[in-house]
């Protein structure tokens, strides 16, 4: 399958949930996300990848709703002829998920729910917006 | 109108949507958070911090300019935290 598609560099990238922060101890994160709109996003994400960075094939998964420290929240992976260009996607992949897909994730420390704020350093790293 | 809120919004409203039917004169973004703002006092508690919002229509991302149409589908929520 691999010989067949010409696929030189396979990319994996696993968001993992963190076990606490500056505030404590993590019980668990809840994602929440806009049932349609995300879907929309992550399909225009994936078309803009295939075609910017000639991938022969992408893999996308983003997990919504309660999820406990060590398990994985996102997967992206990216399949190039050259590593370079699988590289390049799988960050810009994870980067725009960070900040253009409808996700929220709540913090639940010590019975508290915090809002997660976005980082302004992440929204500066994707300039387009589909 | 059907009016959707996420995240923190959602909590201090205790809805995630409501059906609304706004004036004539509610003819872009801007102009309905305001008229959304006297629905309440939790509903003046979000939209206070309108800075913090964004907003989208029929599942577009959109800015405070834009117009809105008495069927669309709107969403306010804070910026995404997502991966």
């Amino acid at each position: 399958m691999l010989i067949k598609k010409g696929i030189g560099a396979v990319v994996n990238f696993t968001g993992i949930a963190r076990p606490a922060n500056n505030s404590g101890n993590i019980e668990h994160l809840e994602i929440e996300h806009y049932a349609g709109m995300t879907e929309k996003k992550i399909k225009e994400v994936e078309k803009y990848a295939l075609k910017k960075w000639l991938l022969n094939t992408c893999i996308i998964i983003h997990r919504y709703g309660k999820i406990k420290p060590g398990e994985n929240i996102v997967y992206v992976g990216t399949a190039a002829k050259h590593r370079k260009n699988a590289f390049k996607a799988c960050e810009y992949i994870i980067d725009y998920l960070k900040v253009r897909a409808p996700f929220w994730k709540i913090e639940k420390i010590k019975n508290k729910k915090i809002f997660v704020k976005s980082k302004k350093e992440d929204e500066k790293k994707i300039k387009k917006s589909f | 109108m059907k009016i959707i809120y996420f995240s923190w919004l959602k909590e201090i409203l205790g809805i995630s949507e409501e059906n609304i039917k706004p004036p004539k004169e509610i003819k872009n973004i801007n102009l309905l958070m305001k008229w959304l703002e006297k629905r309440s006092i939790k509903h003046k508690k979000v939209f206070l911090k309108s800075k913090s919002i964004r907003c989208s229509i029929n599942q577009q991302i959109v800015n405070k300019n834009s117009k809105i149409k008495q069927n669309d589908e709107i969403a306010f929520f804070p910026p995404f935290t997502g991966g």
